[in-house]
């Protein structure tokens, strides 16, 4: 009699179709969620999304390709990553203390910002005097360099440094390690803004050289370094400019790849050995607030470097598939208004990277948005690193979301998102073509329209500037760290005055061997960079040189 | 009166971070202004020049990285060339003190990081206005 009632209690609908159905009638209307790379967003993943069908051959072993879960066996059980914050600020002695505080406080490495005089290629007395140590320090001499480093051990102390092309940061270095007697062998650490495609795509901060000549300088660079300084790493490939600029996780992760497919063929085409450069190439991130997106995207990098490196390049040396990255808490996401929430919104962000699996971390300080980062916000910003791994043990597991139904097929959906992306440019010839066609930059400026969309029509909140604000206590923030001013005038005084003791005859043969090397394809223009220095050039002098020979590369105005 | 400012949108000083002014720009033009975008680095000189020669009604300096610091040597420059009803206007990162400098220098206002596009345009359009009509007013005195 009641036999479809016994039908429907043979078959008993499933969990997941009840599911389905109570959460369409308790949700109401669904809104659709998207990340910032545009996967959509669904309310919940199970096993039909992921099943672990293909686990060995996607997802792996720590330390084993594809690398999904970390490029080392032991990841962040093993070795934790390394605290890298950005200090640069006055004179060189300021630089020094700064920086002698910072490493009592628990940061295990250097890294060094220069003053935008020098990023733009200049010498003190050739700028705004109202500009010059407002934002790193004042670094055009070996002298300087000498008095940054005081009393640290080169050879056992890491060093990043901001430098980019032509290196005359690390040409400071290496000749005070020869002051120093240390061997450049010994001498580790990288060359943060090396990738002047970024600076071309994003970042218009920095000197460069009109972009065949900046091609040809990194190749020297890249050369000289896996030559005569091993320990270092020569290039830095950088996406956490284009995201700042605007693009999305996926564009940056795509167009960074894009960019060390780009270096990786120059140098082949130069004659080098994969496992000679790959090794020594690493890459530098933003970590934005889009947490689960993060963390997939380093997973999704991962694997897709390792496969690259493997099937592209053919490289046999485990070392070259490695996916090293340094990355930092993102800057556009902090907020001027009611500024200590960006505590709350480092420590996010930088979970999403430890969580990702990064080896080196910069964590922002809250006050960025308001200014250069006071030494009490620099405090907090390392002191979150250390609670996070000390007191929160983020670090006891390797990849401890691996096998997350969601992470696992975001993974997957953020990696064919990447190769989209990195396949625009492909058809565009290769990055640097794509660049010099402006399409890259485009496509970031669309993007960063895009989310400023976003933010103004209130579909993405950010607390206390479109949605709970509240009148502020404007004294309650911090006020902005400016460098001396005698301190400055004295620096400038002592630069006047090194200038004038130099012997003219030796200075005048560097530059003149900088100008013949710039015009000469034989010769390394990096290690007449290098010579220049050690013969007592400033900064400005090799950059005016090189300026002169190889021309100056400008900036598009795409809008 | 339907009024569409002339608008300066430019970087001077040492630092190229360009997001802020590229937005800025691109919102402004779609709002129906008629702007004239320069990339990053522009000498004081020449964006007086830029300024004289297209007539514009509004500068917009876009600071992120402290070049705030010599917008005062721009506003000199600005009224040594008669140009002193041109409303200059910075956005970035200006902290509170350098912004009460730049007010007292005669930067017209500061816009600061989560500014709303729209406050920013209807700004715009509320001085342009009181600039053009001001300018009309002298002009009459004048004849």
């Amino acid at each position: 009699m009641n036999k479809p009632l016994d039908a429907a209690l043979a078959r008993p609908a499933s969990g997941e179709d009840r599911w389905e159905k109570e959460y369409s009638e308790q949700i109401g209307t669904d809104k659709a969620v998207r990340n910032r790379s545009g996967i959509g967003i669904k309310p919940l993943y199970t096993p039909r999304d992921w099943n672990g069908g293909r686990y060995e051959d996607d997802i792996g072993y720590p330390g084993q390709p594809p690398h999904t879960r970390g490029i080392y066996a032991t990841m962040h059980r093993g070795r934790t990553w390394t605290q890298r914050q950005l200090i640069g600020l006055g004179t060189p002695p300021d630089y020094n203390a700064r920086l002698s505080a910072i490493i009592a406080q628990g940061a295990s490495a250097v890294s060094l910002i220069p003053c935008n005089s020098v990023y733009r290629g200049y010498d003190m007395d050739e700028v705004h005097a109202e500009l010059l140590g407002t934002c790193g320090v004042v670094v055009n001499t070996v002298d300087h360099m000498d008095a940054c480093l005081a009393g640290l051990d080169l050879g056992s102390m890491s060093c990043a440094m901001n430098d980019p092309s032509p290196f005359t940061l690390l040409a400071f270095l290496l000749a005070t390690a020869k002051r120093r007697g240390v061997a450049w062998d010994a001498i580790s650490g990288t060359s943060n803004q090396s990738d002047y495609i970024s600076h071309y795509v994003a970042n218009h901060m920095f000197f460069r050289i009109a972009l065949p000549g900046a091609r040809r300088i990194l190749g020297d660079h890249i050369d000289f370094c896996n030559r005569h300084v091993p320990k270092w790493n020569p290039m830095s490939v950088v996406g956490q400019h284009m995201q700042q600029a605007g693009a999305t996780p996926a564009e940056a992760m795509a167009f960074t790849f894009a960019t060390a497919l780009q270096n990786a063929d120059d140098c082949l085409a130069r004659g080098m050995n994969p496992d000679q450069f790959l090794p020594r190439f690493t890459f530098f991130f933003d970590i934005s607030l889009s947490f689960f997106e993060e963390i997939a995207r380093f997973r999704a990098g991962r694997r897709i470097w390792a496969q690259l490196t493997r099937e592209r390049y053919g490289a046999r040396d485990p070392r070259s598939w490695r996916f090293k990255f340094h990355a930092q808490t993102s800057g556009v996401d902090l907020t001027r208004q009611q500024p200590l929430n960006n505590i709350s919104r480092v420590t996010v962000q930088a979970m999403a990277g430890i969580l990702g699996g990064l080896q080196s971390l910069h964590t922002d300080a809250f006050d960025e948005a308001l200014s250069c980062p006071t030494e009490f916000g620099a405090r907090i910003a390392v002191a979150t690193q250390n609670i996070l791994r000390e007191e929160a043990h983020l670090t006891d597991v390797i990849d401890p979301l691996g096998g997350s139904y969601y992470v696992e097929t975001l993974t997957d959906q953020m990696e064919t998102e990447i190769r989209r992306s990195m396949r625009v440019v492909e058809e565009a010839g290769g990055m640097y073509a794509a660049v010099a066609a402006g399409i890259v930059q485009k496509q970031i400026g669309e993007s960063a329209r895009r989310f400023q969309d976003e933010v103004e029509s209130g579909r993405q909140t950010v607390v206390g500037v479109n949605a709970y604000r509240i009148d502020e206590d404007r004294s309650a923030r911090p006020s902005q760290p400016k460098p001396d001013p005698q301190k400055m005038r004295d620096h400038i005084d002592a630069f006047r005055e090194y200038k004038a003791a130099r012997s003219p005859d030796a200075v005048r043969r560097a530059q003149d061997a900088l100008a013949r090397a710039a015009n000469d394809p034989r010769e390394n223009v990096f290690a007449a960079v290098v010579a220049a220095a050690e013969a007592g050039c400033t900064h400005g002098e090799i950059c005016a040189t090189l300026r002169r020979e190889m021309g100056f590369g400008h900036v598009q105005a795409i809008v | 009166m339907d009024i569409r400012p002339k608008v300066l949108v430019t970087k001077i000083g040492l630092d190229g971070h360009d997001r802020g002014s590229r937005i800025v720009a691109a919102h402004l033009r779609d709002a129906g202004m008629e702007v004239i975008y320069t990339p990053p680095w522009q000498e004081i000189p020449v964006v007086v020049k830029l300024a004289t020669e297209e007539d514009v009604d509004v500068i917009g300096i876009s600071s992120l990285a402290t070049d705030h610091l010599i917008v005062p040597k721009l506003m000199a420059a600005l009224r040594a060339a008669g140009l002193e009803d041109v409303a200059v206007i910075v956005g970035g990162i200006v902290p509170d003190e350098d912004e009460e400098m730049l007010l007292a220098a005669g930067v017209a206002r500061v816009f600061h990081p989560g500014s709303a596009l729209d406050d920013i345009s209807s700004y715009i359009r509320d001085i342009t206005a009181r600039i053009r009509a001001q300018r009309l007013s002298e002009r009459r005195e004048n004849a």
